[in-house]
């Protein structure tokens, strides 16, 4: 098995496990988390990518080996990911500082009184 | 001097383009310095400047007859990155800077600081807020690099959800957290989606792309499989019926000044994406499947949205499921694609600029509404009509444009997408339309017959409106509501930049009888005849006294209807969904193709 095949396998299971948590996994921490999963799946595919060459610089027939441009753009997809998880664990902690829960499950109370009940 | 200055300013050509990204971040940056009690009036100049460069470049497009470029930093594509505006953008832009603006004059009350503060943490992240969102959206219009319309959609969400949990109640930041996280879901999609484009093809610009898929023979497995990914993702953004999970509570919960930029331009800056990959990126990947299975979720998101919003019995709540009925309008133009691709463009258009100027002035004037009255129960909006006729009377236009009225932009689009249905013999479309109109006229003159009947109030109310509020509100619902009476060369502004149609006229065609009496009488009386039936059924209601909760009888239809919207925004079913969209997605594309 090559590298780029073993990376790209890796990349794939990391992307189905982060799926999996962000679908399955009922606490906010986890879905954060699978979020950042699946981030990494994603950028370790693009540098798959970047290792396999055929960008922007083999197509224009240099010889160069591999091609830089996924690597700036997986920098700014960090940086992208980092700010999203920032907001998101800002929102969680205020969340469970007000109402003392952590689960995005069961926010839509179907009856009013078991909302009071729970803020109470 | 002013024109002197205008026509100037239009020699600028493609420079011209930056203007609408420097200014809101000048006005992110700067608002950390001026804060304080100005901080309001100087996004408002800054908004107003955007308007004016809106209306600038909107003019250098249409007298130019052409879309205008701009490379940023001279670099050309692939290694650069391009900006482009093109007819749609332009009016994109110039609807943006309509509806923030109005939003900025309506909120210079409820975000102003106090006297006697420096400064408060709601007023700041209000103004900066904004900013980050016009920002966002300005760049989903003008960019031309799917990287940096990823980043650009992020802007727009980072922005957006903060929004929503402004006022920090346990409610609100649990709907930003689902939005958050589902938004991100859809992000991460489009990104590998992305990934995929550039790993098959070495680049990221859209034009690039487009010449390279339209001239191979062959597309390899991958370029189907990036497709769905990223539309399903940004489908998750828009949310299209069934992915609404986070819609709702978010744009319910939200203060009235975000609620009407969240629902009026934060939903369609992904929508503009859709249009950008399946009009400019592969119009020859649209197999009529894949367009029927987009126009389906759309057709459902009409007649589910509209049901939900009926028995609604707050009023944000149900504008908000309005909103996600009126998104399905936005997916029935692709089944029309396949007959003439111009006139699904401009009904799509048209779609989100008469909705943009009526959802902003309906959240609004119900912001006014609750803010008058202390709440914003349906059942109680007696006497609002008196206290504030004005705000009343600019909710009931901006539902007309909902409804489809003649003269409202809603009118134009309901014609279009009807017309275009029959000729393409598409009659569920059709079907769907007249149904969708007559459910938005129900709960629309439910919530009048509440509001309008009834003495002044006897209590004072809790906070008197401005009338500069209420005369922004009134004016957007009047954009709205006259956008139809634009002459037929504004809808020839959507068609500039885009490779020469061989069905130019199809629009003017389909739009030709638009106005005849006959057209005119046919559109209005179904709609009379539904207001007849709401204000019977309200007669009969208030003759019987209600009925007591929980003995009604427990399989009413309405009630299986709630428990269908409660399972559908379950996170795990709409994840799945989610994933099933992508196959089914893919399936069409590869089966089709």
């Amino acid at each position: 098995m090559s590298g780029t095949t073993l990376f790209g396998l890796c990349a794939a299971a990391l992307v189905g496990l982060g799926l999996y948590g962000l679908i399955c996994q009922p606490g906010a921490l986890r879905k954060i988390l699978a979020f950042n999963l699946i981030g990494s799946g994603v950028f370790l595919l693009f540098g798959v990518i970047a290792q396999r060459g055929g960008g922007v610089l083999a197509l224009a027939g240099t010889g160069a080996d591999g091609d830089p441009v996924p690597q700036a753009l997986v920098i700014t997809g960090l940086v992208v990911a980092f700010a999203a998880t920032a907001i998101a664990v800002t929102l969680l902690v205020r969340l469970a500082e007000t109402s003392a829960r952590g689960t995005l499950e069961g926010d839509e109370p179907p009856a009013p009184e078991s909302s009071d009940a729970r803020r109470t | 001097m002013l024109a002197a200055l205008f026509a100037d300013l239009m020699d600028l050509g493609g420079l011209l383009l930056v203007i609408p990204l420097m200014l809101p971040v000048v006005g992110l940056l700067l608002a950390l310095l001026v804060r304080g009690r100005t901080l309001g009036r100087f996004a408002l100049a800054l908004l107003l400047l955007g308007l004016a460069a809106a209306a600038v470049i909107a003019a250098a497009v249409a007298t130019g007859d052409q879309a205008l470029h701009y490379q940023l930093g001279g670099w050309a594509p692939p290694l650069g990155v391009a900006l482009k505006a093109d007819g749609l953008s332009a009016v994109m832009l110039l609807t943006t800077a309509v509806v923030l603006l109005g939003v900025g004059i309506y909120a210079q009350r409820g975000f102003q600081v106090p006297a006697g503060l420096p400064e408060t943490r709601r007023s700041l992240a209000f103004w900066t807020l904004l900013c980050g969102i016009w920002g966002g959206i300005n760049t989903v219009f003008l960019g031309q690099d799917l990287f940096t319309l990823f980043v650009a959609l992020e802007l727009l969400t980072f922005s957006a959800v903060p929004l929503v949990a402004l006022d920090g109640r346990s409610e609100t930041l649990a709907a930003a957290l689902r939005y958050l996280l589902f938004a991100l879901l859809g992000s991460v999609l489009y990104l590998l989606g992305a990934v995929l484009f550039y790993g098959t093809y070495g680049t990221l610009d859209i034009a690039l792309l487009a010449d390279l898929i339209a001239g191979a023979d062959t597309l390899p497995p991958a370029v189907p499989v990036a497709a769905a990914l990223m539309t399903v993702g940004l489908l998750a953004k828009t949310t299209l019926f069934p992915l609404h999970l986070w819609l709702p509570p978010a744009h319910a919960g939200a203060p009235p000044a975000a609620s009407a930029v969240l629902s009026a331009l934060v939903v369609k800056g992904s929508f503009f994406l859709i249009l950008r990959i399946w009009f400019d990126l592969m119009p020859a990947l649209l197999t009529l499947t894949a367009a029927q299975v987009l126009g389906a979720l759309g057709a459902a998101a009409i007649l589910f949205g509209n049901l939900v919003a009926l028995r609604q019995t707050r009023l944000k709540l149900l504008i908000a499921y309005s909103t996600l009925a009126q998104i399905g309008y936005l997916f029935l133009i692709f089944p029309l694609a396949a007959g003439s691709s111009s006139v699904a463009l401009t009904a799509g258009a048209l779609q989100v600029v008469a909705h943009a100027c009526a959802k902003a002035a309906m959240f609004m004037a119900a912001g006014l509404i609750a803010a008058s009255l202390g709440h914003d129960q349906i059942r109680e909006l007696r006497g609002s009509g008196r206290t504030l006729p004005l705000t009343v009377l600019a909710f009931g236009l901006g539902g007309l444009s909902l409804i489809g009225l003649p003269p409202s932009g809603g009118y134009l689009v309901k014609t279009l997408i009807s017309a275009a249905a029959v000729d393409t013999g598409q009659w569920w479309l059709y079907l769907v339309v007249q149904a969708g109109g007559l459910l938005t006229a129900a709960y629309l003159f439910f919530v009048l017959s509440q509001a309008v009947p009834g003495p002044r109030q006897p209590t004072p109310p809790h906070e008197r409106p401005r009338l500069a509020q209420q005369l922004i509100v009134l004016a957007l619902a009047l954009c709205a509501l006259l956008l139809g009476l634009l002459p037929l060369s504004a809808v020839d502004l959507l068609e500039i930049g885009r490779p020469a149609a061989a069905d130019s006229g199809a629009v003017s065609a389909l739009l030709a009888d638009a106005w005849t009496l006959d057209k005119l009488w046919a559109s209005l009386w179904p709609v009379l005849i539904v207001a007849a039936l709401v204000l019977a059924v309200r007669y009969r209601q208030q003759r019987k006294p209600p009925r007591p909760e929980g003995t009604s009888a427990t399989l009413s239809p309405g009630r299986a209807l709630d428990q269908l919207d409660h399972l559908l925004r379950q996170w795990p079913v709409a994840g799945l969904l989610l994933l099933v969209l992508v196959a089914a997605l893919v399936q069409t594309m590869l089966v089709g193709g």
